[in-house]
């Protein structure tokens, strides 16, 4: 009896009709936490933490860089996550989470892509370097245009979904092969090359600046998925009495159409 | 199976050879394509010697790239990708079958011209023995790819750039490892590293591939 009421409990925030509610009432939660967090993570970063012996006060841009770096490429493999459960159990919201998270996912790589470029310059000499990770990124960021545009240009929802889930899970399988082979290309072609990795050893206060400011990026992340996720399944379940309910109107069959 | 296989890829290729200017195509893509990069780059021998593993491998994937968005499409204008949907458990034969008779139409050519291209580049007679063996390994994988976009892309508002823009990542590491063969004789190196690791990816993509585009196939035309 407790195994069916719990796996009840679990489905429940399966349903869009629940999801509304209860992300709407989240999303200001998530806002409020990564504001907070980013300030008192900046504020760690650009005011407390001592400027570089090599790097100078340009180093400072790992706190948004790095997080950054994460979340991209965390958020590609959440986004084929839920992508796949939505192909495989036909769950609906699943689908539209997926759909949701990859703007974010590709935000952050641009993100992650642009802040190194800003800190290429002054440490490298040179906005940008063929170097392995600096390529793999931008081949993620590739990854997720894609999978953006092939969702947006299937008028269809189910068939949508289903073939960006496809294409996630053929992307995340791809993932390490495309890194390896960059980074054997990027050895066999450059030699020694600068590293990201030759950076010295960090202070305590950087990595706690650093630490929070992945918190919060990943409530923002929490934030703008919920309100994005939001709005897909409003607009998706435009019929539906729940949908008619949530925007205040009063006789949603007749006004469906509209 | 196994029939179903052969009977696809001979309807394929009896189809091929009665259209033959637009089975002649992408070969003459390429060709073009080749020859813009010393009007662009210049007729200096060291450059071109230089560049060219990396310039007839990319083209040899942009020619694949927009050759394979017609494999499914002509089938689905004119209701016979349904009919051969109805053969029960065909789809990953289909599959199969289409990355088998794309790369015999379009593979295949591409392999048997690379030469020539090797010798108006100035690339030496080693050289261009590793370039037609990498090609030879690795214009399978761009078919199998290429393959899945097509089945993906299928009837779809500008399919053709949208297939490039989601199968050209997938197919980094055939042309890096392809590219990389050749540029490693050049430099006097063993290629057999990179033979192995193209072989590696060849083996990894027939088998998934097929699997992939039946089950976008799938999607597709449900």
């Amino acid at each position: 009896m407790s195994t069916t009421t719990s796996r009840l409990r679990l489905y429940r925030f399966a349903s869009p009709a629940t999801f509304y509610p209860l992300a709407g009432k989240l999303v200001p939660w998530f806002a409020a936490v990564a504001a907070i967090l980013a300030a008192w993570g900046l504020w760690l970063g650009m005011l407390r933490a001592p400027t570089d012996a090599t790097q100078g006060d340009a180093y400072r841009i790992i706190f948004i860089h790095v997080p950054a770096a994460w979340m991209s490429m965390l958020l590609y493999v959440v986004m084929a996550f839920w992508a796949a459960v939505g192909w495989a159990f036909n769950a609906r919201l699943a689908s539209v989470v997926a759909r949701a998270i990859a703007p974010t996912g590709a935000m952050f790589t641009f993100l992650a892509l642009w802040t190194g470029a800003l800190w290429g310059k002054p440490t490298w000499g040179t906005w940008w370097v063929w170097d392995a990770r600096l390529t793999s990124e931008l081949i993620l960021l590739f990854l997720y245009a894609g999978y953006l545009a092939l969702v947006s240009a299937i008028d269809d929802p189910r068939r949508a979904d289903r073939a960006g889930a496809l294409l996630a899970i053929v992307g995340s399988v791809n993932v390490p092969i495309i890194y390896f082979s960059v980074v054997w290309w990027n050895t066999l072609h450059q030699g020694a090359s600068v590293s990201p990795a030759a950076a010295p050893k960090m202070a305590a206060i950087m990595l706690q600046a650093m630490l929070l400011m992945t918190l919060a990026f990943w409530a923002y992340a929490f934030a703008v998925i919920f309100v994005r996720a939001r709005a897909i399944a409003l607009e998706r379940d435009n019929d539906a009495n729940w949908a008619g309910a949530a925007v205040g109107r009063a006789h949603p069959q007749s006004e469906a159409t509209t | 199976m196994s029939t179903t296989f052969a009977v696809l890829v001979a309807r394929d290729l009896r189809l091929a050879a009665r259209r033959r200017i637009d089975a002649a195509l992408p070969i003459a893509f390429f060709t073009v394509a080749v020859s813009l990069f010393p009007l662009g780059v210049g007729p200096e021998p060291q450059t071109l010697r230089q560049i060219a593993p990396g310039v007839v491998w990319v083209a040899a994937l942009l020619a694949a790239m927009l050759s394979v968005t017609q494999l499914y499409a002509t089938d689905l204008a004119d209701g016979s990708l349904e009919q051969m949907l109805l053969v029960p458990d065909a789809r990953l034969a289909i599959a199969a079958a289409k990355a088998a008779s794309h790369w015999l139409v379009t593979g295949l050519p591409l392999v048997v011209v690379a030469p020539v291209f090797g010798l108006m580049f100035d690339m030496s007679g080693e050289a261009i023995a590793a370039l037609v063996a990498s090609l030879v390994l690795g214009t399978p994988v761009l078919s199998l790819l290429g393959g899945l976009g097509a089945a993906l892309t299928l009837g779809l508002r500008s399919g053709a750039v949208l297939l490039i823009l989601i199968i050209v990542p997938l197919c980094i590491p055939a042309l890096i490892f392809g590219a990389g063969a050749v540029a490693a004789v050049d430099a006097g190196q063993s290629a057999r590293g990179h033979y192995s690791l193209l072989g590696a990816v060849v083996i990894f993509t027939a088998v998934l591939a097929p699997i992939a585009t039946a089950a976008a196939l799938r999607i597709a035309t449900e």
